[in-house]
């Protein structure tokens, strides 16, 4: 068992996405699903799991991609600190690419600005250390699973005595826009395939006001039988009129979570309102460096001028974020934008909506 | 955005790198909107068919598990000579070295730019050194150039793909990719995952030899890996093809790898495999000839050509899904040869 194959296995997908078809047969409406994690987005494009699905059955990719959700702000205040003479930014590669206001860390790469692609934290923290001249700054994009990281690289930083190491933090938590979306009566979501990463961290009962409030939760692995098998599961809820928190993913989910890794995070941060593309500031969705870790904090520490964001008019991303549209409305998708010259978020992220319909859904 | 600026991506070997060609550098160079976009020239010389390429190799770390620049600067040129069917015959090595670079380091390079020479039996004739000062290269760039003839009446390029033809890759995808990014600082993974750089013009030889003129198109999958060039051969044949996801050749370490690091074997760059179209009647006998060469031991039929069209490319996906198949956009391993 290599928790891998087992999952990708061809029969074992096809007998779910029979059961499926069999359990939505003669069906009236059509069943709303929203996945809100940007590797279960990439899972169902890149195995063509649609293609399997009967037409009863609707997936609808929500704001599960944290590159795709941080706001223009956030981007231009890492340009702006780029093109400091003596800061170095270190970051998870697909923020380089992704269009600001006016820029991308990209191109001010292109131009000369020193931007390093890292695989952890930790490897920030020592350019930090090698390079005691620079001021090296990590960009903390991401949701509950990577913060722990992060909060442990800064922890790091501070045993080791580096003080020339920075975080722009932009964490956020997903159970807030969750709730929203489901809230929306124009989009009017049936069930909710939960993420699997996040929940290892915050546990599956963190979805359980949700399902109180009368929506199906399922906590699902990104494997293609996991997805199927989510699918089937949140099915199952609609026709038999319940609503739960279900735990598809065990191997790796459990209900409380990750208690060390909620430790750190509240240990070095403090939620905070937060600014989501697409859906504005929602309410204590963020999470900011604590005070005492002030020294880390890029933000307070590195002072920048950033001028106002601007969007661009034609970008739908914010509806693509909130479920409302699909990459293929949008007339800027595959034309104006583009992998190569994206314009919005969406498309930059390898797990973001557009970039996953550009690559896999032609 | 700045429209005026290179950026890393137009070196990817993807979409970026083919607007590059077609917008600037084609019309501006050769004059022609759209030359014949193969991995070598076609020259007629005194009744002799010549075939011409160059190559440039920056990669970095210039050691990886399975080789180094000197080898895959040689094998890289031969193998672009091989997939247009010719004879690899003569080498120019022209090197960019840093200031401060090792002699020692530069020996080993040297040598095995020889051993891969020979193996692939090219003479190196002709060569160039030049040094920059410190910060003005990265070590060693090498750029190597070739000739070789087409001792045959066959042709074989791009466009010649047709419906029901089979692909065949010669053996296991990804391997140069996922090496070399193994073995760069900063990626610290034991995936025991080596290069796969290697000569290709044995194993042409042989194909031709068997196949004749039921072989249609022969490709390395370099950068960009075997999506975006078989999106460039649907694309120049115009035809639409359908790969088979679980006949896809992996190892173990370059599907872990991928499966970290969210990447996709099918973009990650080879350099000791080709794709071969061929007629569908002989498929399988030449399949069989691939997979008892030492190169080939791991070959599969990938696909097939499905109708004429207008270069779609799909995949049947392991679990069976359909999904499209597009070129490789933006980077994705940069300086990976």
């Amino acid at each position: 068992m290599n928790y891998q194959d087992e999952f990708r296995d061809r029969e074992l997908v096809a007998g779910l996405a029979e059961r499926i078809r069999l359990l939505t047969l003669g069906m009236e409406r059509p069943l709303t699903f929203m996945e809100v994690c940007g590797t279960h987005t990439m899972a169902i494009y890149q195995y063509g799991l649609r293609t399997l699905l009967p037409p009863q059955v609707r997936l609808i990719s929500g704001p599960g991609c944290p590159v795709c959700v941080t706001p223009n702000d956030y981007l231009d205040r890492a340009v702006a600190l780029a093109r400091l003479p003596d800061v170095t930014i270190a970051t998870f590669g697909d923020m380089l690419r992704v269009p600001g206001s006016r820029s991308s860390l990209m191109e001010e790469r292109a131009k000369g600005a020193d931007i390093r692609i890292v695989y952890s934290p930790l490897d920030a923290v020592a350019l930090a250390t090698k390079n005691p001249e620079r001021r090296v700054v990590f960009l903390g994009v991401g949701f509950e699973t990577t913060a722990p990281a992060i909060a442990g690289s800064i922890l790091t930083a501070r045993s080791k005595g580096v003080t020339n190491y920075f975080v722009l933090a932009a964490h956020k938590t997903i159970p807030g826009p969750m709730a929203l979306l489901s809230a929306d009566p124009e989009l009017a979501i049936d069930g909710y395939l939960c993420p699997a990463h996040v929940s290892a961290i915050i546990g599956a009962d963190a979805y359980l006001p949700l399902a109180e409030r009368g929506i199906p939760c399922v906590v699902t692995g990104f494997e293609p039988a996991d997805v199927l098998q989510g699918v089937e599961l949140l099915v199952r809820q609609v026709k038999e009129g319940r609503h739960q928190v279900e735990n598809q993913y065990r191997r790796v989910v459990s209900r409380e979570g990750n208690r060390k890794a909620q430790e750190i995070i509240r240990q070095l941060f403090v939620p905070a309102d937060a600014a989501w593309r697409g859906m504005g500031i929602l309410p204590g969705s963020g999470l900011v460096i604590a005070p005492e870790f002030r020294e880390y904090d890029a933000q307070a520490m590195i002072p920048v001028t950033v001028e106002p964001p601007v969007e661009h008019p034609g970008c739908r991303c914010g509806e693509i974020l909130r479920g409302k549209v699909s990459p293929f409305d949008c007339p800027l998708f595959g034309g104006l934008c583009t992998p190569e010259t994206p314009v919005g978020a969406c498309m930059v992220s390898s797990e973001g909506t557009c970039a996953a319909a550009y690559k896999y859904g032609r | 955005m700045d429209n005026d600026l290179i950026l890393l991506g137009h070196g990817s070997g993807g979409n970026l790198s083919h607007q590059l060609l077609e917008e600037l550098l084609i019309p501006t160079l050769s004059g022609l909107e759209m030359a014949d976009r193969n991995d070598a020239a076609l020259l007629d010389l005194a009744g002799e068919r010549l075939a011409f390429t160059t190559d440039s190799y920056v990669v970095e770390p210039l050691f990886f598990p399975g080789g180094c620049i000197g080898d895959l600067a040689v094998n890289g040129t031969v193998n672009d000579l091989a997939m247009m069917g010719a004879t690899p015959l003569w080498l120019s090595c022209a090197m960019i070295i840093e200031e401060g670079f090792s002699r020692q380091k530069l020996a080993e390079v040297a040598t095995a730019m020889r051993v891969a020479a020979d193996l692939a039996g090219v003479k190196i004739v002709t060569g160039d050194t030049k040094v920059v000062p410190r910060g003005k290269a990265d070590g060693l760039f090498i750029n190597t150039s070739g000739i070789g003839v087409i001792r045959h009446g066959l042709q074989i390029d791009g466009t010649r793909a047709r419906p029901g033809d089979r692909i065949i890759v010669s053996g296991t995808i990804g391997d140069h990719g996922i090496a070399v990014m193994a073995a760069r600082e900063g990626l610290e993974l034991e995936s025991g995952v080596k290069s796969d750089c290697a000569p290709l013009n044995g194993l042409v030889a042989d194909l031709l030899a068997a196949g004749g003129n039921t072989v249609h198109v022969l490709r390395d999958p370099t950068r960009g890996g075997v999506a975006t060039t078989v999106k460039e051969i649907a694309l120049q044949s115009g035809v639409d093809i359908t790969l088979d996801e679980a006949s896809l050749p992996l190892t173990a370490g370059v599907k872990g790898v991928c499966s970290i690091l969210g990447l996709d074997p099918l973009y990650v760059a080879n350099e000791g495999k080709l794709l071969a179209f061929v007629a569908p009647e002989r498929a399988d006998e030449l399949l069989a000839l691939v997979q008892s060469h030492p190169l080939g031991k791991n070959a599969a039929i990938i696909g097939e050509v499905t109708e004429i069209g207008k270069g779609k490319v799909r995949m049947r996906t392991s679990v069976g899904g359909l999904r499209g198949v597009e070129m490789l956009a933006g980077e994705q391993l940069p300086r990976i040869c």
